[in-house]
């Protein structure tokens, strides 16, 4: 998916006056935020199970390749083949690859946002292959051909009428308003693709070493039929997706379903291994597995390491009062929200992305919720850092700052200015103490004037009795 | 030099010569185990919309099933799994055979490898005898669990597995209700692609 970061500020007003995207918006509060809570009160300690899931991961980040190749050598030994992918480019090259093979003419997608990060569909179709979104938010992007808004719950920006009105104009049948309705109608069109395509295409919420498996986690079934029926199943994911054991999968779901949806668990855990035996009924005869690198191999061994630890449960986003404000379109990428304005930049350039590390207040709840601790603050403080030893920050804004500089390093010219300035600012604010015409600042904000004399004034006077 | 080959080379460049590390099967915090686990499990499948049937014996199951259909509306005819003929169906007046299921077929009756106490889960394991797809096409799902293999946490399952089959089977898949989804406006919907409607024949 193409990077559009640097429309952040054009997107965001436009974002902030659309008031059906905010009433979209105003349900994270109740359907996520809540529900997180009460879900992670279900645990009998939650501090405990989540600093075990750190350590879990960071195990594996600390010798990636090793548990990469005991992956790969546990899959390959129960029939999968394993490929590896450094950039979108290749893994879509490998996907169409598999697929001419085995001359596929449709793939049931169910939902991955690696994928999306690839832009799979649009190398799929390029190639001739039909491809067919199952996973209900991504089949409504797909008729709408908009980008998912959030990783959990892609098409949480809009409202049941919109859903309503594309329903009605591209299944041309007539209009339906209930949310069960609607859901109906989805499965009966979606139903037959399952039966009739060739391949399944998945993501991977986690890679079991110790069994060379698939864990996928779903609530609509739709993950199943896509990975059950179809006679190719190609799973796709990112290579940090790996973990140890069955034990540390079990640990991870006790917080993802939790952290994303306030489930305790989801509707479906799907563990894949290997090919369907020669007398079993059903299953895929080929299971192919794609390692996606695409930037992920960078952050290793240095500060944002820490970032590869993400479950991608969308806590964050969630309990964000900036992506809340906003949603996720505005971030201008698959992966919004804090996560996603630090990935965004690590993997598509500080400079193509100069507004997401900004994009936030540091207030710290997405670090309070993030199952596996990574210290989003930070990274976004880090990036906030290499903008600025990259040159990428405005002229008047660095200026600006070194004027300060200047002042601040010799005290008499800078006791001086600031007195100056206090009297300057009295005078201008007059008796009311306000000023109300600055243009931009003060369009949402009062300009409050400085009542009496500077601290320094008022130190040195009380340092003299 | 194969991509495979150019990303280990990364990671190894990046985080310098790293000590294989041992795989240790360690638990996580997990709850202890609970007094009635039976109870535990149908509380928490009925919270997940799953409806929860009890029967002493297994003879029972096919009385229980055939009343269950009744009720709901749902006919008379089920396909199942081949190590459920044994029971007295046509006593019950259901026809039910063993078969590979199609798409058509409206109740899909399968057993479970085991259940999960903490969740409300069933385990089920594929196979030439156990086939995935008939927990997954029908509209219906009703599985039949003994109450002895109701375990606490999915820890506990994974130990049962490696203890009775060695190996994982193709497909593992753990099932806690009806399929749902919400992704319209936030507010969840039972009865997506998979059943619209899981019953559970508790025995013992």
């Amino acid at each position: 998916m193409q990077v559009s970061s640097l429309q952040f500020k054009r997107k965001v007003t436009a974002n902030l006056a659309n008031v059906q995207l905010q009433g979209a918006l105003g349900k994270i509060e109740s359907r996520f935020v809540q529900a997180r809570a009460e879900a992670i009160s279900h645990l009998d300690d939650f501090p405990a199970t989540r600093e075990h899931a750190t350590r879990i991961r960071d195990t594996v980040l600390e010798d990636l390749a090793g548990w990469l190749e005991r992956f790969e050598a546990e899959a390959i030994r129960r029939g999968a083949v394993v490929h590896w992918a450094q950039d979108a480019a290749e893994a879509n090259r490998i996907v169409a690859d598999i697929a001419r093979q085995h001359r596929v003419k449709k793939a049931v997608k169910s939902k991955s946002m690696v994928s999306e990060e690839c832009a799979l569909n649009e190398a799929l179709e390029a190639a001739g292959i039909e491809v067919v979104e199952t996973d209900l938010g991504e089949y409504i992007l797909q008729l709408a051909h908009e980008p998912p808004s959030h990783i959990v719950a892609p098409v949480l920006h809009k409202t049941k009428d919109e859903v309503s009105d594309l329903f009605a104009q591209k299944h041309q049948l007539p209009r339906k308003e209930g949310i069960a309705e609607l859901c109906g109608e989805a499965n009966a069109i979606l139903r037959p693709h399952f039966i009739s395509a060739d391949m399944g295409i998945s993501g991977g919420n986690f890679l079991i070493a110790e069994t060379g498996s698939v864990l996928i986690v779903t609530n609509e079934g739709n993950g199943r039929l896509t990975t059950t029926l179809p006679r190719i199943h190609v799973a796709i994911t990112g290579i940090e997706k790996v973990v140890p054991t069955l034990e540390d999968a079990s640990t991870l779901l006790r917080l993802l379903p939790r952290s994303a949806t306030g489930q305790d668990i989801t509707n479906y855990v799907s563990l894949l291994t290997g090919v369907k035996a020669a007398d079993e009924a059903d299953g895929p005869e080929h299971f192919h597995i794609v390692l996606l690198d695409n930037g992920r191999s960078q952050l290793l061994g240095g500060e944002f390491q820490p970032m590869l630890r993400c479950i991608r449960c969308g806590a964050c986003m969630n309990h964000c009062p900036v992506y809340q404000s906003v949603g996720g379109h505005a971030y201008g990428w698959v992966y919004p929200g804090p996560m996603g304005s630090i990935l965004t930049p690590l993997y598509a350039g500080l400079a193509k992305t100069v507004p997401l590390p900004n994009a936030s207040t540091l207030c710290g709840a997405c670090a309070e919720v993030c199952p596996v601790q990574i210290p989003l603050p930070e990274l976004l403080r880090a990036l906030r850092r290499k903008q600025v030893e990259a040159q990428l920050r405005p002229r008047i804004e660095r200026r600006a700052l070194q004027a300060w500089a200047w002042l601040a390093l010799r005290p008499v010219w800078y006791a001086w200015f600031t007195r100056a300035a206090n009297l300057a600012l009295r005078i201008v604010g007059g008796r009311t103490g306000r000023i109300g015409w600055l243009p931009g600042w003060c369009k949402r904000r009062e300009f409050v004037t400085p009542q009496g004399a500077t601290f320094r004034t008022l130190y040195r006077r009380s340092a003299r009795r | 030099m194969s991509a495979r080959e150019v990303i280990l080379a990364r990671i190894h460049t990046a985080l310098g010569p790293q000590p294989s590390a041992p795989m240790v099967h360690a638990c996580g915090p997990q709850p202890a185990p609970y007094a009635d686990a039976a109870l535990r499990f149908i509380t928490c499948a009925t919270r997940l919309a799953s409806t929860v049937t009890r029967v002493t014996d297994r003879t029972e199951v096919p009385q229980a099933v055939a009343h269950y259909l009744n009720v709901m509306d749902l006919g008379k005819v089920a396909v199942c799994w081949p190590e459920l003929l044994d029971l007295e169906w046509i006593a019950s007046g259901l026809s039910v055979t063993a078969r590979d299921v199609e798409p058509e077929d409206s109740v899909g009756i399968t057993g479970a490898f085991c259940a999960i106490a903490e969740t409300g889960t069933l385990m089920l394991c594929s196979g030439r005898n156990t086939p995935a797809a008939l927990s997954l096409l029908p509209q219906t799902h009703i599985a039949l669990l003994d109450a002895g293999r109701i375990v606490t946490t999915m820890e506990d399952a994974w130990a049962l597995l490696r203890a009775e089959r060695g190996e994982l089977p193709r497909a593992v898949n753990f099932v806690s209700g009806p399929s749902r989804t919400a992704d319209i406006e936030q507010t969840v919907t039972l009865g997506a692609h998979g059943p619209a409607r899981v019953h559970i024949v508790l025995v013992g």
